[in-house]
């Protein structure tokens, strides 16, 4: 059984190529000469983000995140942030691989359909790598100063955390 | 700004391992950390291939000129300046949709895409334009309709309904969304564009 979703790519694919055939050009030949780029991208986000990597191991490795939950813990709690989910939204921003897997451990502790597992779901529902995209997207063309870039995805993200808390209590707690 | 970031990270984590003594974990970290980026890098090798191909044909057949004038009005209400025949609206306006429908490997390659015709209309200059920065916030909060990963995980772990959270979260997004593309909109004119 095929659901709707599964359609999305297949005509997205589709679509691009059929007006190719319908406008008579060489559409293998384009498609080629196109993913030659593709190592264009690959070379030029490869040194930014082993410099994000670089950063984000060492804090992960060195239970860095440990002493900056500590730290933020009262802040949590003022704004009632489960402090269950703490590490995640400290995760978010720059690692994704990081982040899911507190989320996931979260979810076998506490159960997905409990507060805190809802909490959490939201969280990562509404939720990007923040850092993973300033480097990758900069990253590809070749700039480092990003103005006001980081604070503005941070104030996004740090919303999402307030609010997933605030609407899961209203839609499930109210 | 990352540059201090990534400083401040890094000597916060030597200064952490020396009090928490896992100077040794710290070590593997960095050894590692190399390693995991490259992993990464090629595994996303092949989708930087496959989508670059795909819009390479749709910019040659003229399909991204057609797509351009149908979302060139909304898209340049938020992208203040964006020339209505940019070519850079057929993959701003594709990003958005992939991020929508929850597509993130083919969001990623289709936004860069985007933020080199971005670019390539801000020559010259060594900080991103507005409206790069605008794109770039709009992708980290990235509003998606369909959160397949979380709602994967939750159905793995026997949640009751685990699409459940799809409108608080869309909601959430939104909220996030608009203080995002709001604070961008204000800061643009306190850091200096050269």
């Amino acid at each position: 059984m095929n659901n709707f979703s599964d359609y999305i790519l297949p005509v997205f694919v589709l679509i691009i190529i059929g007006f190719g055939v319908y406008k008579k050009i060489d559409v293998f030949g384009t498609f080629v000469d196109g993913a030659k780029k593709g190592f264009d991208v690959f070379l030029s986000i490869l040194p930014s983000l082993t410099a994000l990597f670089l950063a984000v191991q060492m804090l992960k490795s060195s239970q860095g995140i440990e002493i900056v939950t500590k730290i933020l813990t009262p802040v949590a709690d003022l704004l009632r942030i489960p402090p269950e989910a703490l590490p995640m939204c400290i995760l978010s921003p720059i690692s994704g691989g990081g982040s899911l897997s507190v989320f996931e451990s979260i979810i076998s502790e506490y159960g997905p359909d409990s507060y805190i597992g809802r909490v959490a779901s939201v969280m990562m529902g509404s939720t990007e790598t923040t850092f993973y995209a300033i480097t990758v997207y900069y990253g590809a063309v070749g700039i480092k100063k990003i103005r006001h870039t980081a604070i503005c995805s941070l104030c996004a993200d740090f919303t999402s955390f307030v609010l997933a808390g605030i609407m899961v209590r209203l839609f499930y707690y109210p | 700004m990352m540059n201090y970031i990534w400083i401040a990270i890094i000597f916060f984590s030597v200064i952490t391992a020396v009090f928490n003594g896992t100077a040794n974990e710290l070590s593997n970290g960095i050894i590692t950390s190399g390693n995991t980026a490259v992993d990464l890098c090629f595994s996303l090798l092949g989708t930087f291939c496959l989508w670059n191909g795909l819009m390479n044909i749709a910019e040659k057949s003229g399909l991204s000129q057609t797509f351009a004038k149908i979302t060139a009005p909304i898209l340049c209400k938020i992208f203040k300046g964006l020339n209505k025949n940019s070519d850079a609206i057929l993959p701003i306006s594709l990003n958005i949709t992939s991020n929508l429908l929850g597509l993130s490997n083919a969001a990623t390659p289709i936004g860069i895409e985007a933020m080199k015709k971005l670019a390539k209309e801000n020559s010259g200059k060594s900080t991103p334009s507005n409206n790069m920065v605008l794109f770039v916030v709009m992708n980290s909060a990235a509003l998606r309709l369909i959160p397949s990963t979380v709602a994967g995980i939750r159905a793995n772990h026997g949640s009751a309904n685990p699409l459940e959270i799809i409108v608080p979260s869309v909601i959430t997004s939104i909220c996030a969304l608009t203080v995002g593309i709001t604070m961008a909109k204000i800061l643009e004119r306190f850091f200096k564009y050269e």
